[in-house]
């Protein structure tokens, strides 16, 4: 290589290359460090977060979600264009690290890429940089042609995101660019001056480049080669430099969040780390109300987040015209972050956050359905922080007039709707229930094996008592030696945990706790998905906690539970997820095999089940709220319903069934959907004694005869 | 500016089945559960907003027994900075009277601009308002709705009249006023707020302390005596209105608008 000299030893200008290239590394390497460190601040001022325990199961986070790209073909073309940019960015790391060394060390070989390897490995990064320069281009002309509804920026939210992006995307393309000109320069040189040539890799961007520079002058090609690595230095550093104040932060910061990332399913996180129940009477504040209450990691999600918009795209909320969007919480934090913590000069912290940034109806909004945070690809957390801006409002006695008479009812008499205590059980009272099955209080000499925790809806709500009985009918038929608290069951407290009011959930949980102990069970049935996930992730020390799905399903494989053929084969059923038994609890499966065991009934799917399952409208406290919406979710999702072709919408929740009845009348399709709990279908369904039908006659309805 | 609160402990009617005793001349008492009477919840709440915006302190002041020392704790863990507890076994069975006489020896003791009461007791008539300004040669107003410090020892208020419509008034300090709910929206008090003040220690007065006859309180000296008690009885069902959508819409329109509902 002597006629077309490395870029070190040109010497353009006053400095030689290797001078120039020395100052542009130090001075991009610098301020990236000063960049970071500035943006660290807010996280050095936050609150603590523990999350420094199983290495095993967080490198598998990363492993998966980071390596593996997990979520990203949730979204075909998005993901898929994701995951080739992410792979052509692995492939071109070492390339890069060796392009910057070599503009000083001209000399250099990368340890182990020297000879055959790194012939091989320069043919990889030659079409890793023409792939992520396609996907560029395709990015870009998706955002300008085709404009997916999620970049969209609603006016409330601020001005457009477009130009930004467009701006980041150009800047690696324009890398790319400059990175396969310097390795095309560089080649066509070699080729005039008969040298032996370092072979481009066919059909790909320095290839394609060198054919058309080839027959460029000697001197021409010298300044292509000079020009396109420097061009290739100032652009690397300013995207290093400029990432960090937008979008593509998340090169950088996705490693750690994924890392960092939460690990239990269904749980919340305490209102302190590392301060007990007991202590934390003695905690001034609970909650968040000011950007420094949240912890470090949530700070770091705010890095984090993409901007890609799959969380609101996912919302129900969202959806039907609700003040929340997550995307915005998670934008607008971050935004208030880059403006509180500037670059230069003291950051201005410590301004409440509802009223400032966030509004109340906001925060109420959420669900915490969770869909959000199953499709997140950077596992951003939402509902752990919409519950720390509960805990802060409730905390400063900010709270909508219609959730505090249910909160007090909560407080004096254990149920939301201020009912006798003395009440709890008079579901077991019907006459024509009373008569088939009896079912046990717990108190005192009075023992089973198997508690089925009611919890309050079940209890006094006139409708869901119905699935209480079938509940108790299908226990009782299994064999199962049960029995309920009765007047000594309160509210498990689930959503009043998740509506932020600590104190009286830990109230309810020690009084439910310490009466469950008492009774000595061995598990814990219930049939509500809240009360389900209560027990099994808010309390301690609970005996194992199951779903009455997963009871029907395992004895239906015990041959305990057979099923008649459905009455009307009519019918079209489809199975929707709550959200606290599917997403949050993974239980997807067991419902539908129980349907699936009943002869004859048609089951269909919506489009948006299982992880994707769309929210009713929420429960327990949810019902009080009086949201701000256009429509109701429930409304939606009865459309979903009737668009799959179902007439008969089975859930398994106590509030899904008070949503999705409301929302059948609302959306006046009375008549022609209905709605069943699998609790009460598959009661209803129970063959009890000798077989009403046969198996051949089973075998016809099933092929459809 | 010095505020007292008068309030007072009742049947939580939203949590309660109210049922008669067995001699039908009281309710059921034993497994009421009690709050704070709705409407002096949202006269401490004003008194609060009033004292954070132009400076001030609050008292809540009650006249009952040792459980009702639980709505004091409750509004003092709203934000209140004294609760007192007025108690003693002559001041058991006051009429309203009776009450406003207890209160007002309490207001001379002390040196309070403004007095508020709520509206009415859930389980009362009222009256304890009124006649406390009276007896204190106070000015007062009732339903208040809206209250505006002005310079002067001057207060705008609005009082809510027939039909939900506001009427304005100016009124001198110091004076009482009953405070009609949804003139705010009182803030929330939960289990930990209260538990903070759990300990905060609240000073009782009884007859002596207050310089009160006894014998122009309690059960005796009362002039209006509770004889009985009874529960309505059931008027007939909701009336279902019939027809097509449009016509059930039209109709109860109509209804509404004849009961004044819409203009």
């Amino acid at each position: 290589m002597v006629g077309i000299e490395l870029a070190a030893q040109v010497t353009p200008w006053l400095a030689s290359g290797r001078t120039l290239f020395l100052i542009i590394h130090l001075l991009g390497i610098t301020s990236f460090a000063y960049i970071v460190a500035r943006r660290l601040v807010p996280l050095l001022r936050a609150e603590p977060d523990l999350r420094f325990d199983q290495p095993l199961a967080r490198l598998g986070k990363v492993l998966k979600f980071g390596l593996a790209q997990w979520k990203h073909p949730r979204y075909r073309t998005a993901g898929i264009i994701h995951i080739f940019i992410f792979a052509g960015f692995i492939c071109l790391v070492l390339r890069a690290f060796y392009v910057l060394i070599v503009g000083v060390s001209e000399n250099f070989v990368m340890p182990g890429l020297s000879g055959e390897a790194g012939h091989i490995y320069n043919l990889i990064t030659d079409y890793a940089a023409t792939v992520v320069f396609l996907c560029m281009v395709i990015a870009i002309v998706r955002r300008l042609v085709f404009k997916p509804a999620r970049y969209a920026v609603p006016e409330k939210f601020g001005k457009a995101h477009i130009a930004d992006a467009i701006f980041l995307l150009a800047l690696i393309a324009i890398l790319m660019v400059a990175d396969s000109l310097f390795a095309a320069a560089r080649a066509a040189g070699q080729v005039q001056q008969g040298q032996s040539v370092e072979l481009l890799a066919a059909w790909s961007l320095p290839w394609m480049l060198q054919s058309l520079l080839v027959s460029s002058s000697l001197s021409a090609l010298k300044d292509f080669y000079f020009g396109a690595y420097l061009l290739h230095e100032v652009t690397f550093y300013f995207l290093l430099c400029y990432r960090p104040f937008g979008i593509q932060f998340h090169v950088e910061t996705s490693l750690f969040n994924l890392y960092f990332a939460k690990l239990g399913r269904g749980t919340l996180k305490p209102v302190k780390y590392g301060v007990s129940d007991e202590h934390l009477d003695q905690v001034k504040s609970f909650g968040v109300k000011t950007f420094e209450d949240f912890t470090w990691k949530h700070m770091l999600d705010f890095y984090s987040c993409a901007d890609c918009g799959r969380c609101s795209d996912n919302c129900p909320a969202n959806a039907v015209g609700r003040p929340l969007s997550p995307r915005f919480i998670t934008i607008k934090a971050r935004d208030y972050a880059f403006q509180h913590y500037p670059m230069f000069g003291k950051p201005d912290n410590h301004k409440a956050l509802i009223g400032g940034i966030y509004s109340e109806d906001e925060i109420w909004s959420c669900t915490t359905c969770g869909a959000c945070e199953e499709e997140c690809p950077l596992l951003v957390e939402y509902i752990d922080k919409v519950v720390d801006l509960r805990r802060g409002m409730i905390d400063d006695g900010n709270v909508p007039q219609s959730l505090q008479k249910p909160l007090k009812a909560l407080e004096s008499r254990g149920n939301p709707y201020g009912k006798m205590e003395k009440k709890r059980a008079d579901w077991v009272n019907a006459n024509d229930f009373r008569q088939t099955c009896q079912v046990k209080t717990l108190v005192g000499k009075s023992k089973a094996d198997t508690l089925y925790f009611v919890d309050s809806v079940t209890s006094y709500d006139d409708r869901i008592q119905s699935i209480g009985r079938a509940t108790a009918k299908i226990l009782d038929h299994v064999g199962e030696d049960f029995g309920i608290l009765g007047t000594a069951e309160k509210d498990s407290g689930h959503e009043v945990r998740r509506f932020g009011e600590e104190t009286l959930f830990m109230a309810l949980r020690d009084h439910n706790a310490e009466a469950i102990k008492a009774t000595g069970v061995k598990r814990i049935v219930t049939a509500d998905p809240h009360t389900y996930n209560a027990l099994k992730h808010d309390y301690k020390d609970m005996p194992p906690v199951e779903h009455i799905s997963q009871v029907i399903a395992s004895e239906v494989k015990s041959g305990k539970i057979k099923f008649n053929a459905v009455e009307n084969g009519n019918n079209v059923y489809t199975y929707h997820d709550p959200c606290y038994l599917g997403r949050h609890n993974q239980v997807y499966d067991d419902p539908r095999d129980v349907l699936d065991a009943i002869p004859g009934l048609k089951r269909v799917e919506m489009s948006r089940s299982r992880d994707r399952s769309f929210c009713c409208g929420g429960g327990g406290l949810m019902l009080f709220y009086e949201p701000k919406e256009e429509q109701r979710m429930g409304v939606k999702r009865v459309q979903m319903a009737a668009a799959a072709g179902a007439n008969v919408i089975v859930t398994a929740c106590p509030f899904c069934m008070v949503n999705i009845e409301d929302a059948i009348k609302v959306a006046g399709m009375e008549g022609k959907m209905t709605a069943i709990d699998l609790a009460e279908l598959a009661e209803q369904q129970i063959a009890r004694g000798k077989p009403v039908v046969k198996a051949e006659q089973t075998a016809e309805i099933v092929a459809g005869r | 500016m010095e505020i007292l609160v008068c309030a007072r402990r009742v049947p939580d009617t939203s949590e309660n089945e109210i049922t008669l005793n067995s001699a039908g001349n009281d309710i059921e008492r034993d497994e009421l559960v009690y709050s704070v009477n709705e409407p002096d919840n949202y006269a401490v709440e004003e008194a609060l907003q009033i004292a954070a915006r132009i400076g001030g302190n609050v008292t809540v002041v009650t006249v009952g027994g040792e459980d009702d020392e639980e709505i004091l704790r409750r509004e003092m863990a709203m934000g209140a900075n004294h609760g007192v507890l007025i108690t003693d076994e002559a001041f058991s069975g006051s009429d309203g009277l009776g009450i406003a006489t207890i209160l007002k020896a309490f207001v001379e003791k002390g040196n309070y601009d403004l007095i508020l009461t709520g509206v009415q007791a859930e389980d009362g008539g009222a009256q304890v308002g009124g006649m406390l300004a009276a007896m204190l040669d106070y000015p007062f107003a009732s339903l208040v709705n809206s209250i505006e410090v002005l310079e002067g020892r001057k207060l705008k208020i609005s009082r809510e009249i027939a039909g939900g419509d506001k009427e304005m008034n100016e009124i001198d300090l110091p004076c009482v006023l009953s405070i009609q709910t949804g003139i705010n929206e009182p803030r929330y008090v939960g289990m930990r707020g209260i538990r903070a003040v759990a300990s905060v220690p609240i000073p009782t007065y009884g007859a002596s302390e207050l310089a009160v006859d006894p014998r122009s309180v309690g059960g005796a000296a009362a002039r209006v005596k509770r004889v009985d008690y009874f529960l309505p009885a059931l008027g007939k069902g909701a009336e279902m209105l019939e027809g097509s959508r449009e016509e059930v819409i039209d109709r109860l329109v109509g209804l509404v608008a004849a009961k004044g509902g819409l203009k």
